[in-house]
């Protein structure tokens, strides 16, 4: 058993709780949706998420190739809104790893159930040590963790790595394994290989620069902040309510926005905040004085309200 | 189709995106299972698969629009009835007149958004404003240059804005200084485009002339980690800057110890066998000692003297990033005379003001505002040697040229014995060092180590060589105390 295989469906039956395995059945299979780039654009718009031409075409080759998608963008474009729209379009449960300074396999990956371990030996101590050594050391007695469960889960799901920039170099490696294998590996237990194929989906705001290791086995997708276009359309299909005209001046406002050496320009869900705003002011077109007015919804700093009253102000 | 994806690995290699093996067989893998004739699909699955840093994602469009250019722009038939006929506007002015009139009706074909009867013009107006010749050995900036002459870019903004101002614009924006702005920064949307669309063009037909591989070579640009810092353009400087934000957390990272990342620290066995009691002595309840975090404290030293106006500026972006991260950080610039510039790094500062209050406000020229090494030293000794410990770290960024004046080591001696290390940042190639008037071994000397730092990329050595030395310090150096031998 020392270097056995594990399939996910021999865990199911004590774990079942804690991998809050819903039962897909009666669902249609994942595969199918996730078949042609435009049925994925379809599906996600569905979902209330707009995507590029680009995005559904690296999700369809992640579904296709089975490789996880490293999405990197600036703060606020939509990558972890992604991750959960293609698990709600596809019907998958989400698995959510928030990634952070400090973060460790304990938490990540799996830990031993150190005081149900105790237990066990002080209940029973007259029994043989080689036999409780096998039993302490079993699928009973470990805590799964976001990844484990995500790959021991029985029916596929999408799990979210979120903000892996956040880790430190080193934790980076606990995931090499998971992302090109699709397997865990437990000292005392053997190799977890996936039950099901996840759906990855790694999200970084790029304030490191992540190793080449990890950049190798992922599809990587850069989202940038989307043109005026798309803002428009993410604008009217977050507030149905907006006239046409003013979702329109409200995209090329955060478009020139944007262009400013401003320390935090503002991201797509600051634009829908305003949008609200305005909506709740009855505002019907956006002047400078309603501008300095309301920019503080936009943008976070002070000085950057102050350079952007500024330049809006002077004309060209 | 797998010899030209060989070629255009080849050719991502060579412009420095570096492309495994791996990424090769993945890149065909995806393109077994795209529409091959869907020319934005292979785009996506090519850079998401072969691409995986933003900072490559020029290259590769200027690679791939080479390599996967398409051989002729589809004719748009749909619009062969638009108003304005390229055939009409050319034939009745002569060459001159040609730039003017096509002008003309570029600027109604951007401004109505019909792009079909833009990419005609855009053909035409390369066809008979470039003067391309065959065989030429000119890059294709040249000819986009000589075509954006003839075609008086600022007399198609003028037609543009009006044309706007026509429309009224928009009904969502009130008639004022903003909506000024959205229009001119519209319109330069659309003279980026007509740019973007003529450059597409200029090159599918110099690929037709000469081949992929000699047009990907001279369209091809350095990447940006190998950039000299001194010789930076201002637009090169600024997506420089944009990395470095990056790299300070690297390096924060690497200066915090490594055992860091443990939440907690050792087991506290007195208090695990305490806490064990309530539980019949068995130690359920493990207890361990809280860490002490680290803080590392740095002295950084800036030279902000005239020649080394580029890099400075460079050095004093990469403090302002890193005051962000560290509190331990102090920072401090000089030519002559030094003086700490920690207070003007507060964060809700923008980085171009800091640059202009450090001259203002902080007094680093003395004398006469040539560097003096010796004098800029011996003042930041008196004035904060006492605040330097075991546990500091100092960095000091400058070319070492003294304009041949007198140089006293001792103040740098007793820094070096205080504080835990120098390390010396040299923007200069190190063939210069020790030329002229630079004394780099003199001052070297008394440093953990000296770096050539001209670009991005040596930067990153040093960040990554720093956690080397961290992890293990490297034996204490016998330090001439008063006239140091060259190295």
């Amino acid at each position: 058993m020392a270097d056995g295989v594990i399939g996910g469906d021999c865990f199911d039956s004590r774990r079942s709780c804690k991998l809050g395995g819903s039962s897909s059945q009666g669902k249609t299979p994942i595969l199918d949706q996730l078949e042609s780039p435009q049925k994925i654009a379809a599906a996600l718009v569905n979902q209330g998420y707009l995507a590029s031409e680009r995005i559904s075409q690296v999700v369809y080759l992640a579904g296709r190739l089975n490789k996880p998608v490293l999405a990197e963008g600036p703060a606020g474009v939509g990558k972890t809104e992604l991750a959960k729209a293609v698990a709600s379009a596809t019907g998958r449960k989400l698995v959510r790893l928030q990634c952070y300074e400090g973060l460790d396999e304990s938490k990540a990956l799996y830990e031993w159930n150190y005081r149900k371990q105790l237990l066990r030996i002080s209940a029973d101590p007259s029994s043989q040590w080689g036999q409780m050594e096998e039993d302490i050391f079993s699928e009973g007695f470990l805590l799964s963790r976001p990844l484990l469960t995500a790959i021991t889960s029985s029916d596929p799901v999408v799990l979210l790595v979120d903000e892996l920039d956040r880790v430190e170099m080193e934790t980076e490696a606990l995931l090499l394994e998971v992302l090109s294998e699709f397997q865990i590996t437990i000292p005392e237990l053997g190799t977890v290989r996936a039950g099901s194929q996840p759906l990855v989906i790694l999200t970084s705001n790029n304030t490191r620069e992540l190793s080449e290791a990890l950049r190798r086995r992922c599809l990587f997708l850069h989202i940038p902040y989307p043109s005026p276009e798309r803002e428009k359309a993410i604008l009217l299909a977050r507030c149905p309510d907006l006239p046409d005209a003013l979702a329109e001046s409200i995209a090329q406002v955060a478009r020139s926005l944007r262009g400013m050496a401003l320390k935090k320009p503002p991201s797509v869900s600051e634009t829908i905040d305003w949008a609200r705003t305005l909506l709740t002011l009855g505002v019907e077109r956006i002047d400078q004085e309603f501008f300095s007015d309301t920019a503080h919804v936009l943008l976070k700093y002070q000085a950057d309200i102050e350079l952007a009253c500024k330049e809006l102000a002077a004309g060209e | 189709m797998l010899s030209l994806l060989t070629d255009f690995v080849e050719e991502l290699r060579t412009a420095g995106v570096p492309v495994s093996m791996v990424e090769t067989i993945d890149a065909t893998e995806a393109l077994a299972v795209i529409d091959l004739a869907d020319r934005s699909a292979l785009k996506t699955a090519l850079g998401a698969t072969m691409v995986k840093s933003a900072r490559h994602l020029e290259a590769f469009d200027t690679a791939f629009e080479v390599f996967f250019a398409l051989d002729r722009p589809p004719p748009p038939q749909e619009s062969q009835s638009s108003p304005v006929l390229p055939s009409e506007a050319s034939s009745e002015g002569g060459s001159a007149g040609g730039g003017a009139s096509l002008a003309e009706a570029l600027a109604a074909a951007l401004g109505s958004q019909d792009w079909g009867a833009l990419s005609r013009l855009v053909e035409q107006a390369v066809e008979e404003l470039a003067g391309m010749t065959s065989g030429r050995p000119v890059g294709g900036a040249y000819y986009l240059y000589r075509t954006l002459r003839r075609l008086d870019l600022d007399l198609m903004r003028e037609m543009l804005v009006e044309m706007m101002e026509m429309e009224g614009s928009h009904p969502g924006i009130g008639e004022d200084a903003l909506a000024e702005r959205l229009r001119s920064e519209q319109v330069d949307d659309l003279l980026e485009r007509l740019r973007r669309e003529l450059m597409a063009e200029i090159r599918r037909r110099l690929v037709a002339d000469r081949g992929r591989q000699p047009v990907a070579a001279t369209l091809r640009s350095p990447p940006l980690e190998e950039v000299d810092l001194m010789h930076a353009s201002e637009s090169q400087l600024r997506r420089i800057e944009e990395l470095i934000g990056p790299l300070t957390r690297k390096l924060a990272a690497r200066l915090a110890r490594r055992d860091l990342h443990r939440h907690r620290g050792r087991l506290d066995f007195r208090r695990t066998v305490r806490a064990s009691l309530g539980t019949g002595g068995v130690p359920l309840d493990l207890r361990f000692r809280s860490l002490r975090r680290f803080r590392p404290e740095i002295f950084l030293l800036c030279d902000v003297s005239g020649s080394m106006a580029t890099f400075a500026r460079f050095t004093l972006q990469f403090t302002y990033a890193m005051s962000a991260r560290f509190s331990g950080l102090r920072a401090f610039a000089f030519v002559d005379g030094v003086d700490e510039i920690t207070h003007l790094l507060s964060p809700g500062l923008r980085f171009g003001d800091v640059a202009q209050r450090i001259f203002a406000e902080a007094e680093v020229v003395e004398l006469d505002g040539h560097s003096d090494y010796g004098n800029a030293l011996s003042r930041f000794s008196d004035r904060y040697a006492g605040e330097l410990t075991a546990r500091s770290t100092v960095i000091i960024a400058g070319d070492a040229r003294n304009n041949y004046r007198d140089f006293d080591a001792q103040p740098l001696a007793r820094a070096a014995d205080t504080a835990e290390a120098i390390y010396w940042l040299n923007p200069e190639p190190r063939a210069y060092w020790n030329t002229g008037d630079s004394l780099m071994a003199r001052m070297g000397a008394f440093c953990a180590e000296v770096y050539e730092v001209r670009n991005l990329s040596q930067l990153e050595h040093f960040v990554e060589e720093l956690a080397d030395h961290r992890r293990r310090p490297p034996a204490r150096r016998i330090r001439p105390s008063v006239a140091p031998s060259v190295r």
